[in-house]
């Protein structure tokens, strides 16, 4: 391609939002400095107004789409809706983290900045169209977070469990990138399409034999990231010791862009190949699915409780992966959607109920929550019955949309299995409804400021965006429904 | 139609308003229940008058798209059937506010706003016609039952809160994974679409299919009838559950399964309802005779009267299964008759709870000199419940036995015995309670019915009266419904026959 290496004005609009967000994240460290001590809360606002910024630019985006960069990015309808998500998520979280941030005395830019950050990773992974771009994607977006778990540095929980996600995490990016490197070696590409292509001539590539142990290297890799057996191990230590707003920020957006990458590499790329990595998906999707809700029965820990209930749903989104097909995918792309409402929803109101130090993060601590609080405990039940998957929240249309795919592609066993785990799961959220409306409020417990400002306004969006789905889920569901087209 | 999609809108908007009313005023909340309460059964009332008892079909239809792919339609609609089922729930509806005025003192607002709640969700499972929208409203009827249950119980209600909503949860899933299964085979939710693709053959389930699609529907309906075995939940949740919650739950939730039978299963597996007929017939009559001999033994009250339904809705699976339009008739009959004498039932004993504040029989005895009228209204209701002739419960159990007998001669010998039982335990209660000698607590506690007692009370007698005396009041709508039920039921039976051997087919279709 000897044209130019000078990118065109088009292939620069079409990283637009990447590049508002690393600008904002930039003004906000060269700022940092020059403000002091409690101040820097406001560089928030620059965060937030980069992000509404970033989020307009990735919708305008949607207009033109194309592929930049010599294809290593590719802005079609698929990875404007993955965007718009991340970035989304990142509003949320920005919302979430001010009043906390403040309560802890830990004002500070550097914080927006690293969210900035890791939002413009994600973002980048939701665009990329090539596994050297992914890869890049997630790092990141990885190591943003890792310092983000790690933010509170005084508190031990927090180092432990920013060091575990870091060592962890550093060894599953290396299978990625092993397992990338096996998939050059078979294909002579790092583009999804020409992989693509190779695998279609079937089996006279050379190589196909391994093609399977590539996919399941690469699997490692994004598995990590979703929290999928077998490596979701972290999950429950990293969201426990993590700040409450970083735990929500980690469920939502990387979660949200690795199911992205998830079906541009699997659906795409080794799309031809499914008959060798469906099992797999099969098998991890049964076992995420029972572990995290067995598991999630026996917590005292609400933060410990979501951790493993966010294993569960990713064990869902992956039965949907394991379809391997259109509506699949488009039920991928919507539970992503409500997931990321229910659940960052349910971790703000964690955050405002936790008090100053996370003092107040047992399950009883939320005793008689319903009549301290009615708001805000009713909003928390908005989302655990989202969470459960009650019709007329968006939980609902999600786990409708994944076993209606599921069953579409007769996968007759694993939809019973998941549907009768989803109901085991109903038991340990409403145990969280039990405590809040029938169990009478500790002498001991905290007197809580209203819910207001920022985190109610995060709370309320989540809220009105959960039933909003709920009830009119065609909103956005066509709109992923012409996209999974997309990523074929 | 307007009048049908107003029985959906307003609970909907009574539930939003409620949530609005200041909580420092109990009052204003029980006043404005009552009065939404009313206005919904006068909308139901009307009807009646727009509804043609001799079509058998659905009437009254609302059908507009709701979501567009997958095709979900917001579809509702009334047969001879259902109808009368929205009427028993918004009839019971505004007694159960009236029952709860004194008896529900903390959180007045909230209870009131679920019961509307589960007025919604009860109505929208009669009036449903599209599969997903069915399952919609059985769901939202599950949350507000639980909070009743789990909010305003006794001692071990977070127990049975959980359980109910657990047994229920587990066999909906299942129900849901069918529903998806029938919309990926046919592309539609829709309960008239999906009936004419299988009686124009145009949509043909295998035998393992149609069985499985079956028993996947028949298990959540099962518990929520619920059938033995699947009925450990019902005694635990109606002890627990405020006087309220056991009245809705036992007269109107328990319907929703009784009607998925008659409804879903029959029709849209015919085959599958014949062959699986026999053991479901056998679990209906251990049902109606476990049931009664157990409770026959409790010294709970209420957990008497739990029992009870389990062996009253035996007979009414007994009805259904025994596939005759008789038995049919009697079934749907008895689900209406149970809902008004076993509902009056938990109501008197939730007044004799209110005032002596135990359920347990042996802390009455004599309450008939305090209290006579409560006795003779007790005495009415019991001798309704066990099937006394020109009371209501007898006009359906004939009707049952006599289905149940054309069917098999043996099953209705069977079921009789629960009559026999039935009337054992009601008037030993009876007579443990009332009659006898006062004892001080009794007669410092007793007191007679006060006029809103009398309120709640008296249109529930006048039914008992009614419906013994004047059943073509209702019974020929039912059965212009029942009747294209199991005329479907026919068709189906004798297509499999012209599939497996057209010879037989052909010969079968001259003969019609």
């Amino acid at each position: 391609m000897p044209d130019s290496f000078i990118p065109t004005s088009a292939e620069l609009l079409r990283i637009l939002p990447e590049i508002i967000l690393v600008l904002a994240a930039t003004l906000i460290m060269v700022l940092a400095p020059l403000v002091k001590g409690r101040e820097q809360n406001a560089l928030g606002y620059v965060s937030l107004y980069g992000l509404v910024a970033a989020l307009a630019a990735a919708l305008s985006g949607y207009f033109d789409p194309g592929p930049a960069f010599h294809q290593l990015i590719l802005v079609d309808g698929f990875a404007t809706y993955f965007r718009v998500l991340v970035i989304f998520a990142g509003i949320l979280t920005t919302l979430a983290s001010y009043q906390y941030l403040r309560r802890e005395d830990a004002d500070s830019g550097e914080y927006y900045a690293l969210l900035l950050f890791s939002v413009s990773g994600q973002s980048l992974m939701a665009a990329s169209n090539d596994l050297i771009m992914i890869f890049i994607g997630l790092e990141i977006s990885s190591l943003a977070s890792y310092v983000m778990a790690g933010f509170l540095r005084n508190r031990a929980q927090a180092i432990e469990a920013a060091l575990k996600y870091f060592l962890l995490g550093s060894f599953a990016t290396a299978f990625l990138l092993y397992g990338v490197a096996w998939i050059y070696g078979i294909t002579g590409s790092t583009y999804l399409l020409t992989i693509r292509s190779v695998f279609e001539r079937g089996a006279q590539t050379p190589g196909i034999l391994l093609a399977g142990a590539a996919a399941a290297l690469i699997f490692v890799g994004f598995a990590f990231k979703v929290a999928a057996w077998p490596f979701q191990s972290w999950a429950p230590d990293v969201y426990q010791g993590a700040p409450v707003p970083v735990a929500a920020f980690l469920s939502a957006g990387p979660k949200a862009a690795a199911f992205a990458v998830f079906v541009r590499v699997f659906v795409t790329a080794l799309g031809p190949i499914g008959g060798r990595w469906e099992p797999l998906f099969w098998l991890s999707a049964l076992a995420t699915m029972l572990i995290g809700n067995f598991a999630a029965l026996v917590q005292t820990n609400i933060k410990r409780l979501l951790a493993y209930s966010s294993i569960a749903h990713a064990g869902y989104v992956l039965v949907a992966m394991t379809a391997h097909s259109e509506i699949g995918t488009a039920a991928v792309m919507f539970y992503m959607a409500a997931y990321v409402l229910m659940n960052v929803g349910a971790f703000a109101v964690v955050a405002h109920v936790c008090g100053r130090q996370e003092r107040f993060v047992e399950l009883e601590d939320f005793a008689g929550l319903g009549e301290r609080q009615p708001v805000s405990a009713a909003l928390l039940t908005v989302f655990l019955l989202s969470l459960i998957g009650v019709p007329l929240t968006a939980g609902f249309f999600g786990k409708f949309y994944i076993f209606r795919a599921a069953l579409q592609a007769d996968l007759v066993w694993l939809t019973v299995l998941g549907l009768l785990a989803s109901a085991v799961a109903a038991y340990y959220y409403l145990r969280i409804i039990v405590i809040m409306y029938m169990h009478q409020p500790a002498e001991s417990a905290a007197e809580l400021p209203p819910l207001r400002g920022a985190l109610g306004a995060a709370v309320w969006i989540s809220a009105a965006g959960t039933l909003v789905l709920g009830i009119f889920p065609s909103l956005i569901l066509n709109f992923a429904g012409n996209s999974a087209l997309l990523a074929r | 139609m307007i009048l049908l999609n107003l029985c959906l809108a307003l609970p909907a908007a009574a539930f939003l308003l409620l949530l609005l009313v200041p909580r420092s005023r109990p009052g204003w909340s029980r006043w404005s229940a009552l009065a939404a309460s009313l206005v919904i059964f006068a909308v139901s009332l009307a009807l009646l008058a727009e509804f043609d008892g001799s079509n058998g079909g659905f009437q009254l239809e609302t059908n507009i798209p709701w979501i567009s792919a997958p095709s979900i339609r917001y579809h509702v609609g009334v047969d001879g059937m259902s109808l009368w089922l929205v009427l028993l729930t918004t009839f019971l509806t505004p007694v159960a506010v009236l029952i709860s005025w004194r008896h529900i003192a903390a959180r007045v607002k909230e209870f009131y706003a679920f019961l509307l709640l589960l007025e919604l969700g009860l109505i929208g499972v009669f009036v449903a016609l599209d599969l997903f929208l069915f399952y919609v409203f059985w769901e939202v009827s599950l949350v507000p039952m639980y909070f009743l249950i789990g909010i305003w119980g006794h001692e071990r209600r977070i127990y049975a809160a959980v359980k109910f909503f657990l047994y229920t949860m587990a066999g909906s899933v299942l129900m849901l994974a069918a529903m998806i299964y029938l919309y990926n085979l046919a592309g539609t939710f829709d309960y008239g679409l999906l009936m004419a693709d299988l009686v124009s053959g145009r949509m043909q389930l295998g035998a393992r299919q149609e069985s499985l699609l079956f028993l996947a529907f028949f298990v959540a309906f099962a518990i929520k009838v619920p059938l033995v075995p699947f009925h450990t939940w019902l005694p635990d949740a109606h002890v627990e559950a405020p006087t309220a919650g056991s009245v809705i739950l036992a007269s109107v939730m328990l319907k929703m399964g009784c009607y998925g039978l008659i409804r879903f299963c029959l029709p849209l597996f015919p085959t599958a309802s014949r062959g699986n007929a026999p053991w479901i017939v056998l679990l209906a009559i251990v049902g109606i005779i476990y049931g009664a001999l157990v409770a026959m033994v409790q010294p709970n009250m209420k957990k008497l009267v739990a029992y009870s339904s389990v062996s009253h809705l035996g007979f009414v699976v007994l009805g259904v299964f025994s596939f005759t339009q008789l038995g049919l008739d009697g079934a749907v009959y008895q689900m209406l008759n149970h809902g008004i004498s076993t509902g009056a039932l938990f109501m008197l004993v939730g007044y004799m709870y209110e005032r002596r504040h135990s359920l347990e029989i042996s802390a009455y005895g004599g309450v008939a000199t305090p209290a006579p009228m409560l006795a003779s209204v007790f005495m009415i209701t019991s001798l309704a419940s066990l099937g006394l002739p020109s009371l209501n419960n007898f006009v359906g159990e004939f009707l049952v036995l006599q289905g149940a007998a054309q069917a098999n001669f043996t099953w209705a010998v069977f079921a009789a015995i629960g009559v026999i039982l039935s009337a054992c335990y009601l008037l030993w209660l009876y007579q443990r309670t009332f009659l006898g000698e006062a004892s001080d607590e009794v007669k410092s506690h007793m007191f007679d019915l006060v006029p809103r007692e009398w309120a709640a009370t008296l249109p529930m007698i006048v039914l008992m009266v009614w419906m013994g005396v004047a059943a073509q009041t209702f019974l020929p709508s039912i059965g212009a419904a029942n009747a294209r039920i199991l005329d479907r039921m026919q068709q189906g039976v004798v297509m499999d026959v012209k599939n497996t051997m057209p010879a037989r087919g052909t010969e079968v279709a001259r003969a019609r």
